[in-house]
C-alpha cells in the first residue's frame, strides 16, 4: 500500500476512512467530503508527496442503489512517479456536492464540468459551472446516473423536435450572452425572450 | 538525395549555441521612423469559429472575443459528437466495448483497442502472451505514427504549406493499407480481444512492415528540411502558445504538449506496460513549450517509433497470440461446431459474456493524443458498473483559452491545431 496513506492519518485522522490497494495495484484512500480540499492541498504541497499532476476526475455510481456516489480524484506524484486514488462517498439521497479542486489544478476545471453534467454533482467554489459535453438547456437529467434510461428520458420525436425549434440563445452561454449585449449585438426578440427569463425554451410537445 | 526535395528561399539556416535550428523572428516591414501605425484597438466584436469550420478540426465551436485582431478571450463549446460510450459500455461485455474504442479517436484506432484490452486485463488479472505483446506494440507504434502524420499533414495545411500534407498522407495510406491486411478494415479495426488478439498478422505483414520501416524515415527527413528551418514555419510557431513547465503540470496536459513544455513524462517509460522498458528509444523534450517545440516533439516521436517497431520486428516470437483459457477466449468456430465442450465455452462467452471479479482497475497508456486512460468499475458481472475514457485531447484542449489569448486570431487557429485534437474523442 502507498505509504502516502499512513501519513494521511496521522495528519488529518478520522478524516480519512478505509484505504485498499485495487486490481491494478494501485492505492485507493477514501476521505471524507468535507476535508476533501485540505487533504488534496495538504497531498499537492507536502514535501515528500508532492502530488502536483491531476491525472482525471471522474465519478461512479453502482447499480447497487444502496452504495453511495463516489468522486474519484485520480493524483500523481511526477517527481516520484507514484500514483494515489482519492475518493470521496457521497449519499445520493443527501446532496450531492464536494468543493471543487479548481483552485489547486486548473486541468480539473472541464473534467468537474464533465461530471456535473454527466452525473450531477456540483464542485462548490467552481469558476464556470456549466454543462460541457450536452447543450445548457439540456432537460433530460444526468446522463450517466444509473436511473437514466440508455436511450434518454425523451423519445426521439421529442429530442428531434426540441433540437430543431431551440431558439438561438440556447447554443450560447449567459455570458456569452451578456458580453453580446455589452457590445449592443443581441437581437431585440432575443433579449426580450431572455427578459422573460425563456432562455432557449422550448415547449414540451407530448 | 530524394527528387522531391525542394530548397526553399526563405530557409533560415544555422544553430544556436545549443545546436537548436536558430530561431529568427519574421519581420515584414519594419515601420519606418516618424511612421506610427494606426491603432486598431478599442472596437471589440463576439464571434463565432465552427461548429462547421475546417480549421477547428472537427465539430469545435470557439466563442472568440476579438480587440481588433487580438483575441481577448476563448470560449471553447465541445460535444456537438457527443455519442454516450461511456453509458453504452455500461451496456456491454468487456469485448464488446472494443468496437467503441475504435470510434474515439479515430485517428489512431488500434491504439485505443490495446488501452481498454490492457484494463480489462489487468482488472481480471490475465497474463497475455509474448507474441501477442510484441504485436500489441506493433499496433501502438503503427498508430502513433499515422495519428502524428494526420496531425503534421492539417496543421501544415493550416498554417499555408500544402505540400508536408501530401507527403504524410502519402504515407499513412502505407500504415492504413497495413492496418487493412490485418484487420480487414481501415478505421474500424476492433483489433484486440480481451486476452488476446483478433486475428495474428497475415502472411506478407512483416515484409510492408519492415519496408515502410526502412524508407519512412526519408519523408521525415524530408518534411524536416521543408518546414524545421522554414522562416514562415518558425515566425508563425516559435514563441506561439507558450505554456510553462509550471502551467503544463497545472492544466494536466499529456502526452507532446507536456513534454514539449519541457516535463519529461512519457508513460512508456515511467510507468512501463507491454514491456516498453525493453525496448530502446529516446523521448524527445521540448524546451519553450510553443507551437514549434510540439511539432518538433511530434516529428521525433516519429523516428523513435520506427526504431521501435524495429526491435518489435526483430524480436516477434512465435507461439499463440491468445491465452490459453477457454472461459476468456472463444474457440476455433471448427471446434464450437464438432465439440460439446467448446460448444458450451462458445455459448457461455457469447450469452453471459466474461466475468470480472469486483473490483477497480485503471490503466493508462500513451497514446499519440496523450496520456489514454481507461478506468474500469466492476461488479463481479459480465459488464462494467463504470467504463471511464480519460481523454487526453479533450484535457489538452480545455488550455487552449490559456494559451491563445493575448494572441492573434491567426495563431489561435495554429495554437488550436498544435493541440491535437480529435472530436471523437474529446466528446466521446
Amino acid at each position: 500500500m502507498n505509504p502516502s496513506v499512513d501519513a494521511l492519518r496521522a495528519t488529518f485522522g478520522t478524516a480519512i476512512g478505509r484505504a485498499a490497494v485495487a486490481r491494478d495495484g494501485e492505492t485507493v484512500v477514501y476521505v471524507r467530503a468535507e476535508r476533501l480540499r485540505d487533504v488534496m492541498q495538504w497531498l499537492r504541497d507536502t514535501a515528500g508527496q508532492r502530488y502536483d499532476y491531476l491525472v482525471d476526475v471522474t465519478a461512479i455510481e453502482y447499480r447497487d442503489g444502496e452504495r453511495p456516489l463516489e468522486v474519484a480524484y485520480f493524483l500523481r506524484a511526477l517527481e516520484r512517479r507514484v500514483d494515489l486514488r482519492v475518493k470521496v462517498e457521497l449519499d445520493p439521497a443527501g446532496e450531492l456536492a464536494v468543493d471543487s479542486v479548481v483552485p489547486l489544478w486548473n486541468g480539473a476545471n472541464w473534467l468537474e464540468r464533465e461530471v456535473y453534467d454527466m452525473f450531477g454533482i456540483t464542485f462548490r467554489g467552481h469558476p464556470d459551472l456549466r454543462r460541457i459535453l450536452m447543450w445548457e438547456t439540456y432537460a433530460e437529467g444526468h446522463p450517466l446516473r444509473k436511473d437514466f434510461p440508455l436511450r434518454g428520458r425523451f423519445s426521439r420525436a421529442e429530442q428531434v423536435h426540441q433540437a430543431l425549434a431551440a431558439n438561438p440563445e440556447a447554443h450560447y452561454s449567459i455570458e456569452e450572452l451578456s458580453l453580446a449585449e455589452a457590445y449592443q449585438e443581441l437581437p431585440p426578440d432575443m433579449k426580450e425572450r431572455l427578459r422573460k427569463g425563456e432562455r432557449g425554451k422550448v415547449p414540451f410537445s407530448e | 538525395m530524394s527528387k522531391r526535395t525542394v530548397e526553399l528561399e526563405l530557409a533560415t539556416p544555422g544553430h544556436d549555441a545549443q545546436g537548436r535550428p536558430a530561431r529568427l523572428p519574421l519581420v515584414v516591414g519594419a515601420p519606418e521612423d516618424g511612421v506610427v501605425e494606426p491603432s486598431l484597438g478599442g472596437e471589440q466584436m463576439l464571434i463565432n469559429i465552427g461548429p462547421q469550420h475546417p480549421a477547428t478540426h472537427g465539430v469545435l465551436r470557439l466563442v472568440v472575443v476579438l480587440d481588433g485582431e487580438t483575441v481577448v478571450r476563448v470560449i471553447p463549446h465541445v460535444g456537438y459528437l457527443h455519442s454516450g460510450f461511456e453509458k453504452l459500455g455500461e451496456y456491454r461485455h468487456y469485448n464488446q466495448i472494443i468496437p467503441l474504442t475504435d470510434r474515439t479517436d479515430y485517428l489512431s484506432p488500434m491504439s485505443n483497442n490495446v488501452g481498454v484490452a490492457l484494463a480489462a486485463e489487468r482488472l481480471m488479472g490475465i497474463e497475455i502472451t509474448p507474441r501477442c505483446t510484441v504485436l500489441r506494440v506493433i499496433a501502438c507504434e503503427l498508430s502513433r505514427i499515422i495519428s502524428h502524420l494526420v496531425w503534421l499533414g492539417t496543421t501544415s495545411i493550416d498554417l499555408g504549406a500544402f505540400t508536408p500534407f501530401l507527403w504524410a498522407f502519402q504515407q499513412r495510406e502505407r500504415v492504413y493499407n497495413l492496418q487493412e491486411m490485418w484487420t480487414g478494415a481501415r478505421l474500424t479495426t476492433s483489433l484486440t480481444r480481451v486476452g488476446g488478439l483478433m486475428a495474428d498478422i497475415p502472411n506478407g505483414f512483416t515484409d510492408g512492415l519492415r519496408d515502410f520501416v526502412v524508407t519512412f524515415p526519408d519523408t521525415l527527413g524530408e518534411i524536416d528540411k521543408v518546414l524545421t528551418r522554414n522562416a514562415i514555419w518558425a515566425g508563425r510557431t516559435q514563441g506561439v502558445g507558450v505554456m510553462t513547465a509550471a502551467e503544463a503540470i497545472d492544466h494536466s496536459l499529456s502526452g507532446p504538449m507536456l513534454r514539449a513544455s519541457g516535463v519529461p513524462y512519457d508513460v512508456r517509460k515511467d510507468k512501463p506496460y507491454l514491456g516498453y522498458e525493453t525496448y530502446e528509444f529516446d523521448v524527445p523534450v521540448g524546451e519553450h513549450g510553443d507551437v514549434y517545440d510540439r511539432y518538433l516533439v511530434r516529428l521525433e516521436e516519429c523516428r523513435q517509433s520506427t526504431r521501435i517497431l524495429a526491435q518489435a520486428l526483430d524480436r516477434l516470437p512465435e507461439g499463440p497470440i491468445n491465452v490459453d483459457d477457454p472461459r476468456v477466449i472463444l474457440p476455433a468456430k471448427s471446434r464450437a461446431m464438432s465439440d460439446m465442450e467448446a460448444m458450451i465455452y462458445h455459448f457461455k462467452q457469447v450469452m453471459e459474456g466474461v466475468k470480472a471479479p469486483p473490483g477497480e482497475a485503471y490503466v493508462g497508456i500513451e497514446n499519440p493524443k496523450g496520456e489514454l486512460g481507461n478506468y474500469f468499475v466492476s461488479d463481479g458481472t459480465a459488464k462494467p458498473v463504470r467504463w471511464r475514457i480519460r481523454p487526453p485531447s479533450f484535457i489538452n484542449l480545455s488550455s487552449l483559452a490559456k494559451m491563445a489569448e493575448g494572441h492573434l486570431l491567426s495563431d489561435l487557429i495554429a495554437i488550436n491545431a498544435s493541440v491535437d485534437i480529435v472530436m471523437g474523442e474529446v466528446d466521446r
